[in-house]
């Protein structure tokens, strides 16, 4: 996508800008009063957090606030990095990024190649409006379903096991289970959804292409393999670096509903720290310290995932 | 187009259009099993594993939940935010969106740089929610709503479909002396009308899914959103019940399984009555938005 937005600005000879947007205000006066409300609301809501995020360097104190608390440097981060708890939860996001990365990524890739095969459009427009369902729904409704049927107490699953003969298994409870839940929710949310993009870059593919190899006699699979894949592969990369970008991205809302007493050790993630030590035991500066380290390490691995996805020859993102 | 007729071809067909089903069947399952679970008797529960379609049939669960203050208050709840929020969210969005199409402002480029970058850096949780709340705004319906007003993606697909629109349509009301108000009420928006209700409705879906707000700046349980309430009586009720210790001593019963389902279904259904509507638009602000990612 094109945000040259900024370039243009600086495009503008520089002499004369500050008078032009004088000018440029009195002239355009009812354009400018249009984008005020909206402003006003990314520097409330959006700036405001990035100035208050000052509060990481200081011992804050809500009665004394940001102008008069007293400032500790970087206490709060050399806190962090020494708290045993930071490689649980470092250990923990990489664990859930990387089974991310391989049990979900290739899910929606191989269900598009799937679907792209199917010649009965009403068919194929169906399975669609099937598996795109639970992507609408939020994580609360996608996490109470699973537990209802997850559940000791007359869960569909655990009754099932029963009636096989097997013991019942306490799926909400046991840490064992916890990482294996997340990956089957975010499986049944996105697989569908994530078909999309891989969908349109496939519809775009020259179908003369299919039919020059089939008269060379490829059967579907090697259709599949030397047409299809090699036609999405700047698509898959793309996705794959912006995914490796997003690596401390492993779904707040989410994981904060799946944690429990029992499975905290290894469900607990940066966001879900912050949540702990903010809000539940009121250590504003340690766990906006906290929050700043995450955002920061994933600007950086955002800027760097666009940066390498430019040297691979593809088009970046921003 | 030469068909392959080969029996490898049609073998591969049949097996690719088997698969497809389960994974379709498998996908929306758990929902009509919760949904005919809601309009059946505890008993027939108990003794299916799996229902598909209720055979004692039964309204008792949404009768309970109708007589609960609780449940009906926060779905009342959920309604009066994603209306009042969506408006809201409409008028910020489409007004900035307008001026910001327009190629020649002056500061166009700085404000829209301000905005990209709001989409790559925040300032996280402790720091919105210590802004949130000097401004007052905890426990008030309006914490559901101001700080999630906008959004940076929104507000870009409704600028770029701003400044696709012809320029001719508004040179020719120009000229006939209208202003920049005039024009955007007249002639842009009743033009923009599919794009507005398809921002809309990525607004209505957010308000309606919204919980976490919830749970970090309303501690008054009585102005609870219906996805709040159903994390209570579903996940943290689940928990409860794994970890029997917490029920020990208590005579409080978690809800009956079907009151549970008939609570998911009432939280799922307005998405569900949109969802032919979603399912057009969305896609096309999907592969917009995959490039965010």
């Amino acid at each position: 996508m094109n945000y040259a937005g900024a370039a243009q600005v600086k495009a503008l000879p520089h002499v004369s800008r500050k008078e032009g947007l004088a000018r440029s205000i009195v002239k355009n006066g009812a354009l400018y009063f249009m984008i005020l409300p909206g402003l006003l609301y990314f520097v409330i809501f959006k700036y405001l957090p990035m100035f208050g995020l000052v509060i990481a360097f200081q011992d804050y104190k809500p009665y004394q606030g940001i102008f008069g608390s007293e400032w500790v440097g970087f206490a709060h981060f050399e806190r962090l990095f020494s708290e045993p708890m930071f490689l649980t939860i470092l250990m923990n996001t990489l664990v859930l990024f990387f089974m991310n990365l391989v049990f979900f990524f290739p899910v929606p890739i191989l269900l598009a190649l799937m679907l792209n095969e199917v010649r009965q459009q009403a068919f194929k427009r169906i399975i669609q409006t099937m598996v795109y369902i639970p992507h609408f729904m939020s994580w609360v409704i996608i996490v109470s379903i699973s537990f209802v049927m997850l559940s000791m107490d007359r869960g569909l699953v655990n009754e099932s096991l029963v009636a096989a003969g097997f013991e019942k298994v306490n799926f909400l409870m046991n840490p064992d289970w916890f990482r294996p839940m997340y990956i089957f929710q975010i499986i049944w949310r996105e697989a569908g959804w994530g078909t999309i993009i891989y969908l349109a870059a496939m519809a775009s593919i020259d179908p003369q292409l299919y039919e020059a190899s089939r008269i060379d006699g490829a059967g579907r699979f090697r259709q599949i393999w030397h047409i299809t894949l090699p036609s999405i592969r700047s698509v898959i990369i793309i996705l794959l670096l912006l995914k490796i970008g997003d690596v401390l991205e492993v779904g707040f809302e989410h994981i904060f509903l799946l944690l429990n007493a029992m499975n905290r050790e290894v469900g607990e993630v940066f966001d879900t720290y912050v949540y702990l030590a903010g809000l539940q035991q009121g250590q504003f500066s340690y766990s906006a310290a906290v929050g700043f380290f995450k955002s920061f390490v994933g600007l950086a691995l955002v800027i760097g995932a666009n940066w390498l996805s430019k040297k691979f020859g593809e088009e970046g993102i921003y | 187009m030469v068909q392959d007729k080969s029996w490898g071809s049609r073998i591969f067909d049949g097996v690719n259009l088997v698969l497809l089903a389960i994974v379709g069947i498998v996908t929306v399952l758990p929902f009509i099993h919760v949904l005919a679970g809601s309009f059946t008797t505890v008993g027939e529960l108990a003794q299916k594993q799996l229902v598909i379609f209720p055979t004692e049939f039964t309204l008792d669960a949404y009768r309970y939940i109708f007589t609960t203050n609780t449940i009906i208050k926060s779905i009342g709840v959920s309604i009066f935010v994603t209306v009042a929020g969506t408006i809201f969210s409409m008028l910020l969005t489409v007004l900035m969106a307008y001026g910001l199409s327009k190629k020649d402002l002056r500061g166009r480029g700085s404000i829209m740089f301000l905005i990209v970058f709001t989409m790559l850096f925040n300032g996280g949780l402790i720091p919105s929610f210590l802004v949130v709340k000097s401004l007052g705004l905890i426990d008030s319906y309006g914490a559901l709503i101001i700080p999630s007003a906008m959004s940076a993606f929104n507000l870009i697909i409704m600028r770029n479909f701003f400044q696709n629109m012809p320029e001719g349509l508004e040179e020719s009301a120009k000229i006939d002396g209208a202003g920049s108000w005039s024009i955007l009420f007249r002639i842009v928006i009743p033009l923009s009308m599919p794009a507005i209700a398809t921002i809309s409705l990525f607004y209505a879906v957010s308000y309606w899914n919204t919980y976490f707000q919830a749970v970090m700046y309303m501690n008054d349980a009585a102005k609870w959103p219906v996805q709040v309430v159903l994390r209570q009586i579903v996940i943290l009720a689940s928990a409860l019940t794994a970890d029997t210790s917490g029920w020990a001593g208590e005579d409080v019963l978690p809800p009956a399984q079907s009151v549970k389902m008939a609570v998911i279904v009432v939280a799922t259904l307005p998405i569900l009555l949109v969802y032919p509507f979603l399912q057009k638009h969305f896609a096309k602000g999907a592969l917009l938005g995959s490039l965010k990612g």
